[in-house]
């Protein structure tokens, strides 16, 4: 089928697999990138908030014609209980910049739009081909893959695998382990369809600006869970998940979830009358920095959700994914500039230069989060949103109770949850955490 | 009564959904059992496209064509050898309008 060898196979065209396919063509790379899906994005999904520099630091001038829908002036952090919310909202006018930092995305749209700069760099992309296996020669290094196509392998110096969460190809070539329950999340999602001024109306938007709301609480009933509301231009992103191993305990169904999200009294108003359009799933790396696999091997490098880059705390993906991609590319590109061979030693330059980036200083600060949100996850998601709930409603009802007695009985009630040694101790393993 | 009005909803919400079925290529398979484990049956509620159903013999059983391909039945029961999971042949599958 394909005679030549390439300097580089991509496997995926997501947020990794097209910075990388992008990266190395700009470069002077012969790079084919294969898709199983109809199109770059068909089988893609995300919330999706994009942020920019790290976009820049592939595509400076991406603005100009990148399907970007809003960007984001105003965040809002919830805290929710089963008819409440306690919020945080962050909303600036310094975001309206010449170069706005976060924008809202629809992932089919704008992998289709990534993908062609990667063509147009010159890449070979080739959709409706799903990789059926990795290609190793006597030594076991990877030099190749094998499609769903007729023809025999295809041949290349180098496999950088943007095959996405579930990492079918890796783990079953026991490059590394299947992720476990309790290191990834299971999110769904609808798309809301509303006029463009509706949104704007109801969110206090002009023009392309956007807000989004993620929210904790009673939502996901005792789960370890977030969910989401981000604003496209004629449409609202909405959804939730919890990790995969709550959801298997409790024997709880996301859509079932994502219904009473729907129809929570504080969000049922901002989507009432809207057109549903699309309902979809996806997995999310909730491991963090101990979750990471081996990055690299003869003839191989892992980049993005394959590679379990994930900033949980502060929901960030797709930019460690693209930087993730990239640095594995420009990795590449040197070892192959200096005629070295694409050999597990040479390729650990991709492991020295991600961990130099912000994508492993952030997950390494984070490292002990995902245990500690992920164990009695009920007292974070569901305990202290109830108590913060009434403690709100507390200050703010007046009914003749004197206000010292309120406080009194604001205190009880967290002691009487969690007594005093556990509200010490949850707090002292949070600053810990954090730190 | 409930567990008939919740599947009608999660149809409801599959049916705005794009699908090119490959027919008689099953992409996940379950493997003959005489009774589930916890995470297989787990998978009658966990599952988003609620593929995975109970027969009346206490067995599970999947229909695949409403699959989205989040990868959760192989999350849990891959490694027990309880299901088989591939991609579905390329360019098949869910085909997601927005993503």
């Amino acid at each position: 089928m394909i005679e030549e060898k390439f300097d580089a196979i991509v496997i995926g065209a997501g947020m990794s697999g097209n910075a990388a396919a992008y990266t190395m063509a700009s470069q002077g790379l012969n790079v084919l990138q294969l898709e199983r899906g109809e199109y770059p994005g068909s089988k893609n999904v995300q919330g999706a908030i994009m942020y920019a520099n790290m976009l820049e630091e592939i595509i400076p001038d991406f603005r100009d014609d990148a399907p970007l829908e809003r960007h984001l002036v105003e965040q809002r952090l919830w805290v929710m209980d089963d008819t409440s919310h306690t919020g945080i909202h962050y909303r600036s006018d310094d975001f309206n910049e010449a170069k706005p930092n976060r924008y809202t995305i629809i992932r089919a749209q704008f992998d289709k739009w990534f993908s062609r700069k990667a063509r147009e760099a010159g890449a070979t992309v080739l959709c409706e081909t799903t990789v059926t296996e990795l290609v190793r020669d006597a030594k076991g290094r990877v030099v190749g893959v094998r499609t769903d196509r007729a023809g025999g392998a295809i041949f290349a110096d180098v496999v950088v695998l943007a095959e996405g969460v579930s990492g079918l190809l890796g783990t079953r070539a026991g490059l590394r382990e299947i992720p476990k329950p309790q290191t990834v999340a299971l999110a769904v999602k609808e798309m809301h369809f509303l006029p463009e001024e509706v949104i704007e109306q109801r969110f206090g938007l002009k023009g392309d600006e956007g807000c989004v709301i993620e929210a904790v609480g009673t939502t996901s009933r005792g789960m370890a869970g977030l969910g989401f509301l981000y604003t496209n231009k004629e449409s609202i992103s909405l959804g939730i998940g919890c990790l995969v191993s709550d959801f298997a305990a409790m024997m709880e169904s996301p859509y079932v979830l994502l219904d009473a999200l729907k129809n929570h009294p504080s969000i049922r108003p901002l989507i009432a009358g809207a057109e549903v359009k699309e309902y979809a799933a996806h997995l999310i790396p909730e491991g963090g920095y101990k979750a990471i696999p081996q990055l690299f091997g003869d003839g191989w490098v892992v980049v993005g959700d394959a590679a379990q880059l994930n900033n949980a705390v502060h929901r960030e993906g797709s930019n460690l994914a693209m930087t993730s991609g990239r640095i594995a590319a420009e990795a590449i590109v040197k070892v192959k500039n200096r005629n070295g061979p694409m050999t597990k030693r040479n390729l650990a330059l991709y492991k020295a230069m991600l961990d130099k980036s912000f994508v492993v200083k952030d997950l390494r600060k984070y490292k002990d989060m995902p245990a500690l949100l992920h164990t009695n996850s009920c007292n974070f998601f569901t305990t202290y949103p109830r108590l913060m709930s009434q403690a709100a409603q507390n200050f703010m009802r007046v009914d003749g109770t004197p206000k010292i007695e309120k406080e009194k009985a604001t205190t009880a009630a967290f002691i009487k949850a969690r007594s005093r040694w556990g509200l010490v101790s949850d707090a002292v393993r949070l600053a810990f955490a954090w730190r | 009564m409930t567990i008939a009005v919740t599947k009608s909803r999660v149809e409801d919400k599959l049916y705005q959904n794009r699908y090119l079925v490959d027919p008689g290529r099953p992409h996940i398979k379950v493997r003959p059992h005489e009774r589930p484990s916890a995470n297989l049956l787990a998978l009658t509620h966990v599952c988003p496209a609620k593929c995975y159903e109970l027969n009346d013999k206490g067995q599970v059983e999947i229909t695949p064509d409403g699959c989205m391909e989040c990868g959760t039945c192989r999350i849990l029961c891959e490694t027990s050898g309880e299901i088989e999971w591939d991609y579905p042949r390329g360019g098949f599958g869910v085909l997601f309008k927005f993503g």
